[in-house]
């Protein structure tokens, strides 16, 4: 299928690229950029007109729970969410039953991926076998079976020994650490961020110096072996300097951070509301401010989702009970829009961050659309105003903060290698 | 007419200084009843409570079993083994399970904090009453100790009360800091940094006190929180011995309130540790007092509720 993307704003900072353009795609591969380009033979035209035309939006960290817990999502499900949010590739984080630490698991995935998802999935694999923190995963293997970087995601590399050995492992292997931050003796049985809030609430407070000690940890851990690490869902104002600071003396540390970081604060959480409840916690104002302090210069390098579905059963318990994680999939792109609209960023530094850098840091041959290029594109219709509700949302599970709330900015149309796989109402 | 317009008492939070004088005044009433022969009235004929206890307790229960038979209902006692989830029946299911019995009131303990929200809201039709959840509050328990307050001095207004232990982990601090916060009481606090939750000074008229010292001087009130050495001793003290040296009162450290100064432990104590025996079993101590004013405050927290005025 062929198809003319006509009269969009089209914003591409991999080529430094922001006006007002058509796209002609062709066999899966963007062909030409151009003003008043023809349809090509058989082509099917996208009207994009007061649209933004914008790389297709990359998601690097998300749970899709597939295998083995398929009634909280599954790779089906999760990818129809990704799809409707924008979302053009996902990769999918490994603590599934059974975990994804080999190849069958990994083959499993992109196989069923292939078969019946809406859109590109790039499964993490795990850092450690089991994620039981102890021996090193089978590396080679994963990367071979189409895994693009190793986490034990859910939880730390315990160890600062093995953590020293998987950095040095992985970058001789080249595949990317991504690393939960997290101290857990300082967690304990927190369940919240400490604070004012969890005094008020009576509930056992996280300390942000839980995140700010393990991100110290795996940068200096970094900087000593030499390799590249990334950390993710930054959500504390103490792992954003510690970050700025290391990648002003040139280590090689990246990182992300997910839009409840930088739109919600853990007044959230009052009423006890278990939608409000992730790990790590929802922060305080200040940690807010920096989050998106970090995001204006560049700190932080992306956004992504760590959209985590959980069944009602699940949810739907006293505080405590109840798991951590919120779907994100399909608000992420009004959130982060809002971006834009309070002056953060401006909005090719928002594709940047939710394509282009994404792409650069996984090694994705995606994340652009220069001629030649895979055709995975998101169009976005930013003024478009929708509600959040158990039925608007895609995903099997519902166990959004925003229920009910009004975003603004929706997915119009999402092309994958030149496909389209979703039209917005 | 005064009525009580909540059908649920969780939290003093919750309360205006206006509902929590009304439970007050309701409970100086009850306490004639408490002093006859015949210890019983009709009020509450007919109505079933049932007192579910998910963490154990001997004083609050028996308190609350026995408010609710002065008032002639029929009171139901349950201790479920386990509150975790994953070992067995949820705590909604066990409440609708419950309210099939068509129950008028639950009286709940429950080691998560804020449960009891959680609760109401699956139960519209019943009314819920706190009886501890987790760290959060201990609404019974800051009633009765702001009676035994006013039985002593008249008033709560312009009271300077000293509460010193771990105030972290303590749901009866919270409740007496809502509760006296509104009724002009001033709190000053004591306790290691290591027990002293952030932002509390932000929860109501609070001052933290460096030193035991600074808190109890002057104080009208010193109230005494539980210390446990399986608990606290974890990481928050080296152990019971060094604690009590710093925040253990005694009659020396007693001086330095004010001469007709009351002293009040939510119990149960541990002699010799938060306090010695000396101040326990002394004149000033108003520790069997507090238990004496729970059974009357119980009594009318489930008078209101029930939909009880008061003329």
């Amino acid at each position: 299928m062929n198809l003319l993307i006509k009269g969009g704003r089209v914003i591409d900072p991999s080529q430094g690229l922001d006006r007002v353009a058509d796209i002609v795609v062709e066999n899966g591969l963007v062909k030409e950029i151009g003003s008043g380009l023809a349809a090509p033979a058989g082509a099917e035209t996208v009207d994009a007109s007061g649209k933004y035309v914008v790389p297709g939006l990359i998601d690097m960290h998300v749970h899709l729970r597939d295998p083995g817990l398929e009634y909280k999502e599954d790779i089906v499900s999760g990818t129809r969410a990704a799809v409707a949010g924008g979302f053009t590739s996902v990769c999918c984080m490994p603590n599934t039953k059974p975990v994804i630490d080999s190849k069958a698991i990994a083959t499993y995935i992109t196989t069923k991926a292939k078969a019946e998802g809406f859109c590109n999935v790039f499964p993490v694999g795990a850092i450690t076998q089991g994620m039981g923190g102890e021996r090193l995963s089978e590396m080679g293997e994963l990367k071979e079976s189409g895994c693009v970087a190793v986490s034990d995601d859910g939880r730390p590399v315990k160890s600062a020994e093995l953590m020293r050995r998987a950095l040095q492992y992985a970058a001789g292997i080249g595949i990317l650490v991504i690393s939960h931050a997290e101290e857990l003796d300082l967690v304990g049985e927190g369940t919240m961020n400490e604070g004012f809030t969890s005094t008020e609430l009576g509930l056992k407070g996280i300390p942000r110096v839980a995140e700010d000690i393990a991100t110290a940890r795996e940068i200096m851990l970094a900087e000593y072996t030499g390799s590249p690490v990334h950390i993710a869902h930054v959500s504390t104002a103490g792992s954003v300097r510690i970050i700025r600071d290391a990648k002003a003396r040139g280590v090689r540390v990246t990182c992300e951070t997910a839009p409840h970081y930088f739109t919600l604060t853990d007044d959230a959480v009052r009423g006890y509301n278990t939608n409000a409840k992730m790990n790590p916690p929802l922060r305080e104002a200040d940690d807010v401010a920096a989050i998106k302090a970090g995001l204006a210069d560049g700190t932080i390098d992306c956004i992504a989702t760590d959209h985590a579905p959980h069944h009602i059963d699940e949810k739907d318990l006293e505080f405590n009970e109840a798991m951590n994680g919120i779907v994100g999939l399909e608000t992420s792109l009004p959130l982060s829009l809002g971006l834009v609209a309070d002056g953060t960023l401006t909005l090719p530094a928002l594709v940047e961050k939710m394509a282009c850098r994404p792409a650069a840091i996984l090694g994705l041959d995606r994340g652009t659309l220069k001629t030649g290029s895979i055709a995975d594109i998101t169009v976005v219709d930013p003024g478009r105003e929708w509600q959040v509700t158990a039925e608007s949302l895609a995903s099997k599970s519902k166990n959004s903060p925003w229920l009910d709330e009004t975003m603004r900015g929706a997915a119009a149309c999402t092309i994958v290698g030149g496909k389209v796989v979703y039209q917005g109402r | 007419m005064k009525s009580f317009k909540h059908k649920d008492i969780i939290a003093l939070r919750d309360l205006t200084k206006e509902e929590i004088e009304l439970l007050i005044e309701t409970a100086e009433g009850m306490r004639e009843i408490n002093s006859r022969d015949i210890k019983k009235v009709p009020t509450l004929r007919g109505k079933t409570i049932i007192n579910l206890f998910y963490e154990s307790s001997t004083r609050t229960r028996t308190s609350f079993e026995i408010a609710g038979k002065r008032l002639s209902a029929d009171t139901v006692n349950i201790t479920p083994s386990s509150s975790s989830a994953t070992k067995g029946e949820t705590l909604s299911d066990t409440a609708l399970n419950l309210l099939a019995m068509k129950p008028d009131i639950i009286v709940m303990r429950h080691a998560v904090s804020g449960s009891h929200y959680y609760l109401a809201g699956k139960l519209p039709n019943c009314s819920i009453i706190n009886a501890g959840d987790g760290a959060h509050e201990h609404p019974s328990q800051g009633l009765l100790d702001m009676l035994t307050m006013k039985d002593r001095f008249g008033r709560l207004d312009g009271l300077k009360v000293a509460i010193v232990g771990d105030i972290t982990h303590s749901r009866v601090a919270r409740s007496n800091i809502q509760g006296l916060t509104k009724m002009g009481s001033s709190i000053y606090l004591a306790g290691p940094p290591t027990m002293m939750p952030p932002g509390v000074e932000r929860l109501g008229n609070v001052t933290v006190c460096g030193t035991m010292k600074e808190a109890i001087q002057d104080a009208d009130v010193v109230m005494m929180l539980r210390i446990q050495q399986e608990r606290q001793g974890k990481t928050l003290m080296p152990n019971t011995r060094e604690y009590s040296r710093y925040f253990g009162l005694n009659p020396d450290n007693l001086k330095l309130a004010k001469p007709d100064a009351i002293v009040m432990h939510p119990g149960p104590i541990n002699r010799g540790v938060e306090m010695s025996s000396y101040v326990v079993d002394g004149d000033q101590s108003r520790v069997l007092k507090q238990v004496e004013n729970g059974v009357a405050v119980r009594m009318a927290m489930l008078y209101h509720v029930a939909g009880g005025e008061l003329e």
